[in-house]
C-alpha cells in the first residue's frame, strides 16, 4: 500500500509543497508526513493543514485533488514513485534527480525545469518551459526524461544540455531555444523559432515547420538513433506510427547564428 | 541609540595615530571616540581581540542604475543565495550582486562601516541615493561620471577652463556626489559611433573634439584640486585590461604634475606585452607602476584585486565590457545615458588555470607587496569586478600568511607565475598595522574623511573588534564587535541594532552665472527639463556635507 495525500483544503495562495516527494517521505508514517513543512504564501505550514494522509509507507506516493494551486510537487526527488491524480501546478519534478513522476491530468509551468534524472509523465497537456533551464541559468536540463502525451507551451527544453522531453501533441514557440545538447521529440506541430540560439541537440517533429532563415536545410535521410527513440516512446504509450518510425526525416542544421551543430528533423512526407 | 562605552583590554591598532597594537581604552560618546567616559558606562572586554576602525572601501559598485541592471541579468544569484529576514533585519538577496539591504549587512558583517559607490551617471543620481538609503549600517558616497560628459567637452573645445571649474562644481553639487570620476575619458564618442571602436591613445583626438584624453584628464585635476575637494579626482585609466597599457597609466599619472589624483583599481591598468606576441599575451608590469607611485606622493592607488570565482564586470566603459563579452560568451548589457556616460556589465568568472586570470590575480599581490607605502596603495577589489567583497578576507589572508599565499600560487596556471615578479616577493607579509592603513587609514586620508579611519579623540566612534585569531581569513570573516557611530550595531557576532549610515557629499562652491551656461544645453539635448535635473535635499535622509577645502596648492 502507499503513502496517500488527498487535498482537503484548497489553499488560499499558491502552496510549495517540495516537501511531497518519494524520496523525501521514505519510511515516515501518515501521521509524521502529515506535519512536514510546506509554505503557504510566505508563511510555513503543515502538510496536514490541506492534506488527509493516509496509508502506510513503501516508496510510492499519491496525491489526489485540484492540485493547480500546489508547486513544487516532487521537486528535487531522488527515487522513487509519485502518482498525481488530477491537474497540478507549476515546477513539478524541478530539479529531480532521480525516480518517477505520473502525473494523471495536466501540469502547470515548469515541468522538470532542470532535471538531471528520473523521469516524468504528464499524461494531460503540460504548461510552458517544461524541461527548461530555470531563469537567469544558461543550462536547463541534464538528463532524465519528460514525457507529455498533451500539448505543451513555449521554451520548451530551453537551454537542455542532456536528456529527452517527448511532446505527443504541439508545442508553443520558442521549441528548444538555446539548447545545448540533448533530444526533442513533438510528435504534433512546432510554434515559431524553433531551436533559436541551438549550438547542439536534436528537434524533432513530424509535422511541417516554418523554421529561423538560419537553418540550412541538409539532407533527407532515415535516423537510425530516431527509430530506437520512437520505439522508446511507443512503449511508454505515445502515439507513435509505423510510418514515423520507417519515415525519411529531413535534416536541418542551425542555429548559424551559434555554432550551426544543432538539428531540426521533420517527417518528410507525413 | 548610540551608546556610552567603553572598550578594554583590546589590542589597538590606529595607524593615523600611530597606534600599533597597544593594549589601551578607547571610549565612547554620542556617536564619537572621546577621552573618556563614566565609570558607570556599558563595557565590553576585548580581551585576546584587535580593535580597528571600520572599514573603509574607497571603490566599490553597490547602488544605481548600472547596479540594479546586474542584478536584473543574473536572477540565478538570487535564487542561490537567499538572504533570509531576521527579527532585526531585512531579506533580501546574495551573490555577487546583493540586493540594498543584503549589501549592507554583508559590508557591516565584514567590519565595514563606509563604502563609495564609484560610478553613477549624473542622471541616475536620484536612483543611487535611493538605493543608499535602503544600505543599511554603511556611511557611503558616491562618485560621479564626468569624463565623458558632452557639454564639459564643448566648454573644453572652447577654451573655457574656468566655466568648465563652475560647471563641473556645479554637477556635483546638483547630484549630492563626492568626487567627480573619470573612465576612459574619450572612448564614448567612438563607442557610440562605430562597432567596438575605442580610444587606445591618450595623446589620440577625440572623435568630434580638437583634444586628447590626456587634455581631459589634465583639465579636471586641475579643477578639482582648485576646488578643493576632498578627493580630488577618481580615474580609470584609459586601456584597461589590455596588453601593454601600463605604459598609458604612468602617461596619465605623470599628467597630474603632482597634483593630487587617484588612480583606481590599478591592477587592471599594470599590463605589459610580450615582444612580438599579440596583444593577447598581457604580463606584469606591476613593478613600473609601484615604482612611479612610491616615488610621487601626490598619487594615490586602490589596487582592484581580482578573485578567483564568480564576478560582475560592471563599468562604465563600455567598449571594454564588449570585449569581455567575446570572451566568455555569455549574457552583455550595454547602455548609455544621453550626454553623459556609456555602460556595459559582463557576469563573469575568474579562473586560476586560466593564463590571464592567474596573472591579473598574481598583479594584485604584486602591487600590494612591493608597494613601499600603504597609505597610497590601498585595498579593493573594485567590487564586484575583480572579486565580490565577500573575498575580503581571503585576500587579507593571502596577504598576511606567506605560507598560505605559496600554497595558492602552486594552484594556479604557472606560465602566468612566469610572466610577473610575485615570486620574487615571496617573503613580505603584511602586519595588522598595515592591514589597517590599506583597508581604514589610507582609504579614509585619500577621501579626505578627517573624522573616519582612525581612533583620535573626535572621529567617528566607526570600530571593530575582531577576535585574534592565526588564520587570518576567518579572523576577518567574522568581526565580534562592530560600532557604527557610537552604536553597537553588531554583538557577539550578530546584529543588535537597525543603522540607517549617512550619505557623504559634498558641495563645491561655483558660480550661479553657469547655470546660464548649463541650462541650455539640457532644453536642447536633454530627455529632462534642467529645472528637474538637481537632486533636492529631500533625497538625502542622514547626510553629511564634506567640506572643501581653501584652494589646494598647485
Amino acid at each position: 500500500m502507499s503513502l496517500d495525500f488527498t487535498l482537503h483544503t484548497t489553499p488560499s495562495v499558491p502552496l510549495e509543497a517540495e516537501a511531497l516527494s518519494a524520496a523525501g517521505l521514505a519510511g515516515l508514517s501518515a501521521a509524521e508526513a502529515a506535519r512536514l513543512t510546506v509554505v503557504h504564501g510566505n508563511r510555513a505550514a503543515e502538510v496536514g493543514e490541506f492534506f488527509r494522509v493516509g496509508g502506510t509507507p513503501d516508496g510510492e506516493v499519491h496525491v489526489s485533488g485540484d492540485l493547480t494551486r500546489i508547486k513544487r510537487l516532487g521537486a528535487g526527488m531522488t527515487g522513487g514513485r509519485m502518482v498525481v491524480h488530477g491537474p497540478v501546478g507549476m515546477h513539478v519534478g524541478t530539479g529531480m534527480t532521480g525516480g518517477e513522476i505520473v502525473v494523471e491530468g495536466d501540469a502547470g509551468d515548469w515541468v522538470g525545469s532542470a532535471m538531471s534524472g528520473g523521469r516524468i509523465i504528464v499524461r494531460g497537456n503540460a504548461g510552458h518551459l517544461a524541461g527548461s533551464a530555470s531563469r537567469g541559468d544558461a543550462v536547463g536540463m541534464r538528463g532524465g526524461e519528460v514525457v507529455v502525451f498533451g500539448n505543451a507551451g513555449n521554451e520548451v527544453g530551453s537551454g537542455m544540455r542532456r536528456g529527452l522531453v517527448a511532446i505527443g501533441g504541439d508545442t508553443g514557440d520558442f521549441t528548444g531555444v538555446n539548447m545545448l545538447a540533448g533530444t526533442i521529440v513533438v510528435l504534433g506541430r512546432l510554434g515559431q523559432r524553433t531551436g533559436a540560439g541551438m549550438k547542439r541537440g536534436t528537434i524533432v517533429s513530424m509535422h511541417p515547420a516554418d523554421l529561423l532563415p538560419t537553418f540550412g536545410y541538409a539532407c533527407s535521410y532515415r535516423p537510425v538513433f530516431l527509430r530506437l527513440y520512437l520505439v522508446h516512446l511507443r512503449s511508454l504509450g505515445l502515439p507513435v506510427s509505423d510510418a514515423q518510425l520507417a519515415g525519411r526525416y529531413r535534416r536541418w542544421s542551425g542555429d548559424a547564428m551559434e555554432l550551426n551543430r544543432g538539428e531540426v528533423l521533420l517527417l518528410d512526407h507525413p | 541609540m548610540a551608546s556610552v562605552l567603553r572598550i578594554l583590554n583590546g589590542r589597538v591598532f590606529d595607524p593615523a595615530n600611530g597606534i600599533d597594537g597597544e593594549v589601551r581604552d578607547v571610549c565612547i560618546q554620542d556617536g564619537r571616540i572621546v577621552a573618556d567616559v563614566p565609570p558607570d558606562a556599558k563595557r565590553i572586554d576585548a580581551h585576546g581581540m584587535v580593535i580597528m576602525p571600520g572599514g573603509i572601501d574607497v571603490h566599490c559598485h553597490i547602488a544605481g542604475t548600472k547596479v540594479n541592471l546586474a542584478r536584473k541579468v543574473q536572477p540565478e544569484d538570487h535564487r542561490h543565495d537567499v538572504h533570509m529576514r531576521t527579527r532585526l533585519t531585512r531579506s533580501g538577496t546574495g551573490g555577487s550582486v546583493p540586493s540594498t539591504f543584503t549589501t549592507g549587512y554583508r559590508y557591516a558583517a565584514l567590519g565595514y562601516t563606509t563604502a563609495m559607490e564609484a560610478a553613477v551617471t549624473p542622471l541616475g543620481a536620484r536612483s543611487t541615493l535611493e538605493e543608499l538609503h535602503d544600505t543599511p549600517v554603511l556611511d557611503k558616497g558616491f562618485f560621479v561620471l564626468m569624463g565623458n560628459n558632452l557639454l564639459l567637452y564643448r566648454l573644453l573645445q572652447e577654451g573655457r577652463d574656468e566655466e568648465f571649474r563652475h560647471a563641473l562644481a556645479w554637477w556635483i553639487g546638483a547630484t549630492k556626489s563626492y568626487a567627480p570620476k573619470l573612465v576612459n575619458p574619450g572612448a564614448d564618442e567612438a563607442w557610440k559611433g562605430h562597432r567596438n571602436a575605442n580610444i587606445t591613445d591618450i595623446d589620440g583626438r577625440i572623435e568630434g573634439f580638437d583634444f586628447t584624453p590626456r587634455r581631459v584628464i589634465a583639465a579636471f585635476i586641475e579643477a578639482a584640486n582648485a576646488l578643493g575637494l576632498p578627493h580630488p579626482v577618481h580615474i580609470h585609466c584609459n586601456n584597461l585590461g589590455h596588453s601593454g597599457n601600463f605604459a598609458t597609466t604612468l602617461e596619465t599619472m605623470k599628467t597630474a604634475e603632482g597634483r593630487r589624483a587617484h588612480i583606481t583599481h590599478i591592477q587592471f591598468h599594470s599590463y605589459g606585452s610580450v615582444a612580438g606576441k599579440s596583444r593577447e599575451n598581457p604580463t606584469s608590469r606591476a613593478r613600473d607602476i609601484v615604482d612611479y607611485v612610491n616615488t610621487h606622493p601626490n598619487i594615490t592607488a586602490d589596487v582592484g584585486a581580482v578573485m578567483f570565482g564568480r564576478s560582475t564586470s560592471m563599468t562604465a566603459d563600455a567598449p571594454l565590457a564588449y570585449m569581455l563579452r567575446r570572451f566568455g560568451g555569455g549574457k552583455w548589457v550595454n547602455a548609455d545615458t544621453e550626454m553623459e556616460s556609456g555602460c556595459g556589465i559582463v557576469p563573469f568568472t575568474y579562473q586560476d588555470t586560466v593564463y590571464t586570470n592567474a596573472l591579473q590575480w598574481a598583479i594584485g599581490l604584486e602591487l600590494f607587496l612591493l608597494s613601499d607605502d600603504p597609505w597610497r596603495m590601498v585595498f579593493s577589489t573594485d567590487h564586484p569586478n575583480g572579486g565580490t567583497f565577500m573575498t575580503y578576507p581571503r585576500l587579507i589572508r593571502l596577504l598576511m600568511d606567506r605560507e598560505y599565499r605559496k600554497e595558492e600560487m602552486a594552484k594556479v596556471n604557472q606560465l602566468a607565475l612566469d610572466h610577473c615578479g610575485l615570486r620574487d616577493c615571496l617573503e613580505r607579509e603584511y602586519s595588522l598595522y598595515e592591514i589597517a592603513i590599506i583597508t581604514r587609514a589610507g582609504p579614509a586620508r585619500l577621501l579626505g574623511l578627517a573624522d573616519k579611519g582612525h581612533l583620535g579623540v573626535g572621529a567617528d566612534a566607526d570600530i571593530t573588534i575582531y577576535e585574534e585569531h592565526a588564520d587570518k581569513e576567518a579572523m576577518f570573516s567574522a568581526p565580534r564587535y562592530v560600532i557604527k557611530d557610537g552604536e553597537l550595531v553588531i554583538e557577539d557576532h550578530e546584529f543588535r541594532a537597525e543603522h540607517e549610515g549617512r550619505v557623504l557629499h559634498t558641495a563645491p562652491a561655483y558660480d550661479p552665472a553657469i547655470e546660464q551656461v548649463i541650462e541650455p544645453f539640457f532644453e536642447d539635448y536633454y530627455s529632462v527639463r534642467f529645472a528637474n535635473y538637481p537632486v533636492g535635499d529631500h533625497y538625502l535622509s542622514q547626510h553629511t556635507v564634506v567640506p572643501t577645502a581653501a584652494a589646494a596648492p598647485a
